[in-house]
């Protein structure tokens, strides 16, 4: 009896424990659950069927209302069930499904994010071929895709990262880059917006006169958009190719040390504390020098008037946006287009259904339902041709930056296999923060960004 | 011989559940992480390739890595030797002298535990702010100076920054550890030793620390693990490894190659390396650190 009972004993242990293992489980679920906004489904791990398929998008500062608006409005026209996964952080919801195998059809997000997924993917040759859904035509539209993207934008290597012509990332939501500041304390002293480098500089003495730094930037990253746009400014196409494809000897010429002094001597009139705060937690208060009359300038993107949108600010403050000054009178101004993408696993199940889906991305309904301006949220905006001319307010004039001469810049540096320790983007980007502090001159810092670039030049995609 | 093959399977059934948590929880995750260090895979994808020791070769010429090593290796034995002052000299205090307040300071020491280091990141980030942070504000009182200190933005001050916080916010778990074991040295002991004419500090050093000396080494193995682990949690919510890499430190390093720079088999093989080294570290410190248990 006894025997019987300590048997029975131990089996209630045992299943007591793999009915705690069994729990878990459900809690996982349960949290995915959560983080599906518009789950039209209640089980996201069976195989979707052929009229389904699963979109995971980034929650940024876009918002998820219109994602949720599009994805219903795309069922209503199709038939074709969305299963909508949305999370600020999209990539640890499906990451993990991701390494067990699973994918989702459709995922938004672009590179740049510190997890770093979409550049993984690029680098693991894990995306699906979009060139044929250029071709195709728009739901519920008589033009194709192609004759709706504006020019350029499925030209760079943040859409065909393996430079043989062919799309992998389909661009999404478009905002010029370029330098933010205050235009109310530009009208109060009489100062103008400088238009070439000289200017710049003596901007900045005149500002330092007056306590005001001329320069910061929210975390070195956002050298990024800055730094093509000056190197396309000081070189044209050709030095961009050249730059970012980690060209042997590029540095060495006078194109390359130009853009090394310009960014050096940037470095030696930026707000000395910027550093300090130039991290994911406390950025905000470099974006606050600006809006507080103690820095002119700062490299940014659209979505900072959102996120600045209830801070605390001098009286007569004025969003302002210009473009890069050129380096010599009368030379070319260039702002970065700043854009993310949109891709397609290689593992995806349903790809065709899936490229019908992005393909109506850029349909002018769900480009209208993405503009929209939501309270909380800043307005999306499709890289659809003639989109920008309907848009208001702040948005008006910060797309109206091309219009009013500016060039548009668009790239970025080459994809490569991963190379264990090196990093293009430390080595350029974030050594910025040594330049201010002082640790790298700037014969440390040309030395850094070619040691990395030939480090990574064996290993660019083909 | 019945009744003794009865509690056999008894107790196998008692402990099956447990190791087949533990195996599935913690071994087969650790086995899997030593052969993932043997790849080049970016994490997310199915192309692995096989590469032998190579990623541990790359490491061992890796400057940023070995920038992070000495940042870690920094933060263990400062972190360890001052929380290890202060958390003993407080307990003694608070345990064996007789002042106001006592439970009242036993709180406020205890309190940052209760935070989240988020939180505490937070609040030191507010503390270290260069131009309206509260440390500058003192420090300037005494020095004269245009430049405020950029706590956070000198790469040579950074690391120590961060090493205060983590202080700050270990000194009261130890406290309350080492208070606890104080709490069991028989009072008999501090009274013959108050009648033989010993002073305060010679009953410290001759009766307190010898007995609660296995607590002392225990907390010591805590020490190497919760420096590594919450370093990372500082780094990550105070610098970000900042400013350009001056306070990156094992963990963080291993998140940036695992992740950012889609070299999950290289992140893999520093965990391997942490995974080692916090295990011989311990090891060292246990084997130094034996003593003949005293027993009363």
């Amino acid at each position: 009896m006894r025997k019987f009972l300590s048997v029975i004993l131990a089996m209630t242990l045992v299943l007591t424990s793999f009915a705690g293992c069994g729990k878990t489980e459900t809690n996982i679920s349960t949290n995915t659950e959560t983080s599906t906004s518009t789950s039209t489904s209640e089980n996201t791990d069976k195989p979707a069927p052929a009229g389904k398929i699963t979109v995971a998008a980034l929650e940024s500062a876009y918002g998820v209302e219109a994602w949720k608006e599009v994805a219903a409005a795309y069922t209503k026209q199709t038939g074709v069930e969305v299963n909508l996964i949305t999370d600020k952080n999209i990539e640890d919801v499906i990451g993990a499904n991701m390494k067990a195998g699973e994918y989702p059809d459709v995922v938004h997000l672009a590179t740049g994010r510190p997890a770093a997924l979409t550049e993984t993917m690029i680098k693991d040759n894990a995306l699906t071929d979009l060139t044929d859904m250029l071709s195709m035509t728009v739901p519920g539209e008589t033009k194709k895709v192609s004759e709706k993207i504006a020019k350029g934008f499925t030209e760079s290597s943040l859409t065909n990262p393996y430079s043989d012509g062919k799309t992998y990332l389909a661009p999404m939501f478009y905002g010029p880059c370029g330098l933010f500041y205050n235009q109310g304390l530009f009208e109060e002293k009489g100062w103008t917006v400088p238009t070439t480098w000289d200017e710049m500089w003596a901007l900045g003495d005149k500002a330092k006169a007056e306590n005001i730094a001329l320069f910061t930037y929210p975390t070195a990253g956002y050298f990024d958009a800055f730094f093509y746009a000056l190197v396309y400014s000081v070189g044209g196409a050709d030095f961009f190719d050249k730059v970012t494809n980690y060209a042997e000897g590029i540095w060495d010429t006078s194109e390359g040390k130009q853009v090394i002094d310009i960014i050096a001597k940037l470095a030696s009139y930026t707000e000395k504390s910027v550093p300090s705060n130039a991290n994911n937690d406390n950025y905000l208060k470099n974006q606050q020098l600006v809006l507080d009359n103690k820095a002119l300038f700062m490299p940014n993107g659209t979505w900072v008037v959102g996120e600045m949108g209830k801070a605390p600010r001098t009286d007569g403050f004025k969003w302002g946006l210009t473009a890069l000054p050129a380096v010599k009178q009368g030379g070319d101004r260039y702002s970065f287009t700043w854009f993310e993408q949109i891709w397609i696993p290689a593992a995806a199940e349903n790809k065709e259904a899936a490229k019908n889906f992005i393909a109506y991305l850029y349909s002018d309904e769900a480009a209208k339902i993405f503009a929209k301006e939501r309270e909380g949220s800043q307005p999306a905006i499709q890289p659809i041709i003639g989109l920008a001319d309907s848009l208001e307010g702040d948005n008006k004039l910060f797309y109206s930056i091309y219009d009013n001469g500016a060039k548009a810049a668009l790239g970025g540096f080459a994809a490569t296999d991963p190379v264990e320790g090196v990093s293009i983007a430390e080595a350029t980007f974030e050594a910025v923060n040594s330049l201010v502090s002082g640790d790298k001159t700037a014969e440390d810092y040309k030395a850094g960004i070619v040691k990395a670039s030939d480090a990574l030049r064996p290993h660019i995609k083909k | 011989m019945d009744k003794q093959k009865g509690r056999g399977k008894f107790v196998f059934f008692c402990v099956a559940p447990a190791v087949i948590l533990f195996t599935i929880f913690m071994v087969i995750p650790t086995f899997n992480i030593f052969k993932m260090s043997l790849y080049k895979w970016g994490g997310y994808s199915n192309n692995k390739t096989f590469i032998g020791f190579e990623n541990f070769r790359k490491l061992f010429n890796d400057q940023k890595f070995l920038g992070a090593f000495q940042n870690t290796i920094l933060m263990i034995v400062i972190v360890t030797i001052v929380t290890f002052a202060f958390a003993l000299v407080f307990a003694a205090i608070l345990q064996r002298e007789k002042i106001k307040g006592q439970n009242f300071f036993r709180i406020i020491f205890y309190i940052p535990n209760i935070l989240s280091v988020v939180v505490i990141s937070a609040i030191f980030s507010a503390i270290y702010d260069a131009n309206n942070g509260m440390l500058n504000s003192i420090v300037n009182l005494f020095r004269n100076a245009n430049e405020p200190i950029y706590w956070l933005g000198d790469q040579k001050i950074v690391i120590y920054a961060i090493i205060g916080a983590m202080i700050w916010q270990a000194i009261g778990y130890y406290m309350v550890m080492y208070m606890a074991s104080m709490a069991a040295v028989p009072e008999s002991l501090y009274e013959s030793a108050n009648l033989e004419g010993a002073s305060r500090l010679t009953q410290f050093f001759q009766i307190t620390i010898p007995l609660i000396w296995t607590n002392i080494r225990t907390t010591l193995t805590f020490f190497i693990i919760s420096s590594i682990n919450l370093s990372f949690l500082f780094v990550k919510a105070m610098t970000g490894g900042g400013p350009d890499g001056a306070s990156e430190v094992f963990l963080s390093y291993m998140y940036k190659q695992a992740y950012t720079n889609s070299s999950y088999g290289y992140g893999m093989a520093i965990g391997v390396l942490v995974f080692l080294f916090s295990f011989a570290l311990s090891a060292i410190i246990n084997a130094v650190t034996k003593r003949e248990v005293i027993e009363l």
